[in-house]
């Protein structure tokens, strides 16, 4: 977790590259994360990358239900250096989950990408490759989204098998 | 066998007619010459033969020799794995030979969870092994999903015939061995594989069908010539 | 037997299914050479589990890979969502089903963040033992399993000989032999039992000569050799750029290692070596491996000997159970003990990030709390699915055994990549 004096130069150095990409910047115990803008990720990765950060640990999506806009995808960046973790975070909503895909700069994004379009329907607009990558080609929902039903079925015993018809095929 | 077998039926009879007996009686003493008399000859032969059915044999020799599939899914494939390796060692009960081929294998462990994505592959397996063939669904995941009750997990039972279900998450190896074993009393203990028929698992193997009667052959050489040439 | 025509069966949805999942069918072309499509897996003996991989082959040579994942997808972070944040730790265990301690690490880890709770020094020790001896016995089961993809039958039984030995001292410490939940969210369960410190030193002062036996097994037989030595390496930058971490980045050379970088549970405490390779070829990753087996007896045997005394969980009464003395007296921990049973505690809302060295790489997991008893979002940032990356990379113009001992020595668990 980056100190006040290197969150400040860091959220100086993405609102120099784009004035209004920065939103907010989100603390926890132990983390911190900013938030930006979908439009200019690739762009702060980028800048991001320059001050340092050139691990991209982990990118995933989280579902904000039933905060508006619901959706966001939080990036996990490492300093080699600093032995320094900072996060990137953005959030976009269910009617229009596009965002840029960061794929082709960052080549280890490629599967967490996949699975955050799988998991949630987020659709990274870019990407060379965005296919369903856990789930069957043909499923239909995003099995991660909390308004979706946890699912699972009765379980079958001796006693009860007959109730479920032709339940051996 | 005779005495010490497992669940083998024996029993003792006297050998066909006299004429018949005489010339065994006559070939065994030839090779027996000088160790036994008459008397004593005539029961050693006797306790020597044993007569049974050719279902009954077939089966203890099944039962005593499952070719298990190398197949492993998740957790309980690590503890499938156990079971061969030098502890608890399968080769003791004549189920060491593991298959990579469904064809050439009877017994499929589906050792973890099964998830919807896997389970049409599963399906394929089991129809692509050969009669006779048993299933154990290993772990909780397989038999009833256990703790991962949710979107991408289903039982085995919902898509194909499950002869033992071993519980535990996973199943100690020594629970693997069990279950195996009650398998093999099954198999032994009821010839015609009856307990199959409740969830229709027999004629579910996958036979390649025949080539259909429009197929016409494409002539892979040139034009008229039935031999190739390098042109 | 039944008389069932088998043309006449309906075949089950699950068997249409199966048939609906095809392989292109158009023909490639490079120049005048015909590629090939060649399908392997979800079950195929070689390929560690239900991974399937889909190989463009030009005579032998591989010109394309595309791993397919997804076959053990379990829907662990969603059921995760379901069950509280102590209850949740038996789910997460079983992501990568051979590195159990690590998941459960990970995870207590980012929770601990969230509660920002003190764990005891006595319980961080255990932790650090128990996570070394799990490292070894992933270890082990990578070198058997992969020598067994290789021909070499021998090593695997060795490997499985040990492998035993530690699960009796995890079924010794906890109960269960595997996905134990020993460490709990504040410290570990319970103490260790009598007799356990010296079993483990017992098996601490073989295992450095079983490691040396093991690697003299291998190490001298040419057939070994040849499809290692120099087969599909990669650069320190290529497997950056994949995000590569663990043995597989340390073999080309790169001695990054958590847990002497960003040290978590007192690593700071213990004086151990990060093996490197220097070409990055699947010898070197074999050879790392076998190396830090040796480091991570070290770390144990330096933890046993400082192994401190004092309480093994926090004595934060809203994170862990009271003792069961208390329960009898005292009217508070009576409360306590049943709101954490039936409720489950309450973690202040955030996110947290927490990364540990598994025994693959990096391993990290991301909680959000918004404030309630469960989880909002558990994820893991799993090594295996993020080192496959570089599987395409490594084998492209190399042949199709190689690919396979390559696959192999990337140790992929398909439990991890899946979840």
């Amino acid at each position: 977790m980056p100190d006040a004096a290197t969150l400040e130069r860091l959220v100086g150095a993405l609102k120099a590259n784009d004035a209004d990409s920065v939103i907010d910047t989100v603390e926890s115990p132990g983390r911190v994360a900013i938030e930006v803008k979908p439009e200019s990720i690739v762009g702060s990765l980028e800048v991001l990358r320059s001050a340092g950060y050139e691990f991209l640990a982990s990118v995933h999506g989280v579902d904000y239900y039933p905060h508006e806009p619901r959706l966001g995808v939080d990036y996990e960046l490492l300093s080699r250096e600093a032995c320094d973790r900072v996060a990137l975070t953005l959030r976009v909503s269910t009617e229009d989950p596009h965002l840029p895909s960061v794929t082709p700069t960052w080549p280890c994004a490629n599967n967490h990408e996949r699975e955050a379009y799988d998991m949630f329907g987020l659709v990274f607009d870019g990407h060379p490759d965005l296919r369903r990558i856990l789930m069957p080609e043909d499923y239909e929902g995003h099995p991660q989204r909390r308004d979706f039903p946890i699912g699972g079925e009765p379980v079958l015993f001796t006693h009860n098998e007959h109730n479920v018809p032709r339940w051996f095929e | 066998m005779a005495s010490g077998g497992i669940d083998m039926e024996v029993i003792r009879q006297k050998v066909g007619d006299a004429e018949e007996f005489r010339s065994k009686q006559l070939r065994a003493r030839d090779m027996l010459r000088g160790d036994l008399d008459d008397k004593d000859l005539d029961e050693f032969v006797q306790e020597r033969v044993l007569t049974t059915t050719l279902e009954k044999a077939s089966d203890w020799a099944r039962g005593n020799s499952f070719f298990p599939l190398t197949f492993g899914l998740a957790c309980c494939a690590i503890e499938m794995m156990t079971v061969a390796a030098s502890r608890l060692d399968i080769a003791r009960f004549g189920y060491e030979a593991f298959r990579a081929s469904p064809r050439q294998a009877d017994l499929l462990v589906l050792s973890g969870r099964i998830s919807i994505k896997m389970a049409p592959v599963i399906r394929r397996i089991y129809d692509q092994m050969l009669e006779p063939k048993y299933v154990i669904a290993m772990g909780a995941c397989s038999s009833s999903m256990g703790v991962f009750n949710n979107y991408a997990i289903v039982p085995a039972d919902k898509f194909m015939p499950v002869d033992v279900h071993v519980p535990g998450c996973p199943p100690r190896p020594e629970a693997l061995m069990h279950g195996i074993l009650e398998l093999r009393s099954m198999v032994h203990g009821d010839p015609t594989l009856g307990w199959r028929e409740r969830y229709q698992a027999e004629g579910t193997e996958e036979v390649y069908p025949l080539a259909p009667a429009d197929a016409t052959g494409v002539n892979v050489f040139g034009a008229g010539g039935t031999e190739g040439t390098n042109a | 037997m039944s008389t069932v025509d088998p043309a006449a069966r309906e075949l089950s949805d699950y068997r249409k299914m199966e048939e609906s999942i095809t392989i292109s069918e158009t023909t490639e072309f490079e120049g005048d050479r015909e590629l090939l499509t060649l399908n392997l897996g979800p079950h195929h003996p070689a390929t560690h589990g239900v991974l399937r991989l889909l190989v463009t082959l030009d005579g032998e040579v591989i010109r394309r890979l595309q791993p397919i994942y997804g076959y053990l997808h379990t829907g662990i972070e969603k059921t995760a969502e379901q069950k509280s944040y102590w209850k949740a730790i038996p789910v997460v265990e079983r992501m990568d089903y051979v590195s159990y301690y690590f998941n459960a690490m990970a995870y207590c880890g980012a929770v601990e963040e969230l509660l920002e709770v003190e764990i005891p020094k006595r319980a961080q020790y255990l932790r650090v033992i128990h996570l070394e001896l799990n490292r070894i016995m992933s270890h082990l089961v990578f070198l058997g399993t992969s020598a067994l993809d290789l021909g070499a039958i021998s090593v695997w039984w060795y490997c499985f000989r040990e492998r035993e030995t530690l699960l009796d001292l995890f079924e010794m410490s906890s109960g269960q032999r595997m996905h134990t939940r020993y460490f709990q969210i504040g410290g570990v369960i319970e103490d260790i039992p009598d007799g356990w410190i010296e079993q483990v030193r017992k098996f601490c002062a073989i295992m450095p000569e079983r490691a040396d036996t093991y690697g003299d097994l291998l190490n001298k037989n040419e057939i070994f050799l040849q499809r290692q030595r120099d087969v599909c390496p990669l650069s320190v930058e290529k497997l950056r750029e994949y995000g590569v971490t663990g043995p597989l980045l340390r073999a080309a050379g790169d001695p990054w290692d958590l847990r002497k970088t960003m040290p978590y549970s007192s690593y700071e405490d213990f004086d151990f070596q990060i093996p490197v390779g220097t070409k990055g070829d699947n010898y070197d990753r074999y050879q790392v491996r076998l190396a830090e087996v040796k480091e991570s007896v070290k770390i144990i045997v330096q933890a046993l000997d400082n192994l401190p005394d004092g309480p093994t969980i926090t004595d934060d009464r809203k994170i862990a159970l009271p003792p069961r003395h208390e329960l009898a007296t005292s009217m508070e921990a009576l409360i306590h003990h049943f709101k954490l049973v039936t409720e489950g505690m309450r973690v202040p809302e955030g996110e947290a990030y927490y990364a540990i060295e598994g025994a693959r790489g990096e391993l990290g997991c991301f909680v959000r709390s918004d404030g309630s008893s469960k989880p909002a979002r558990v994820h893991m940032r799993d090594p295996s699915l993020v080192n496959m990356q570089a599987a395409p990379a490594a084998t492209e113009g190399w042949l199709i055994a190689d690919m396979l001992a390559t696959v192999a020595m990337f140790d992929p668990i398909i439990g991890g990549v899946d979840r």
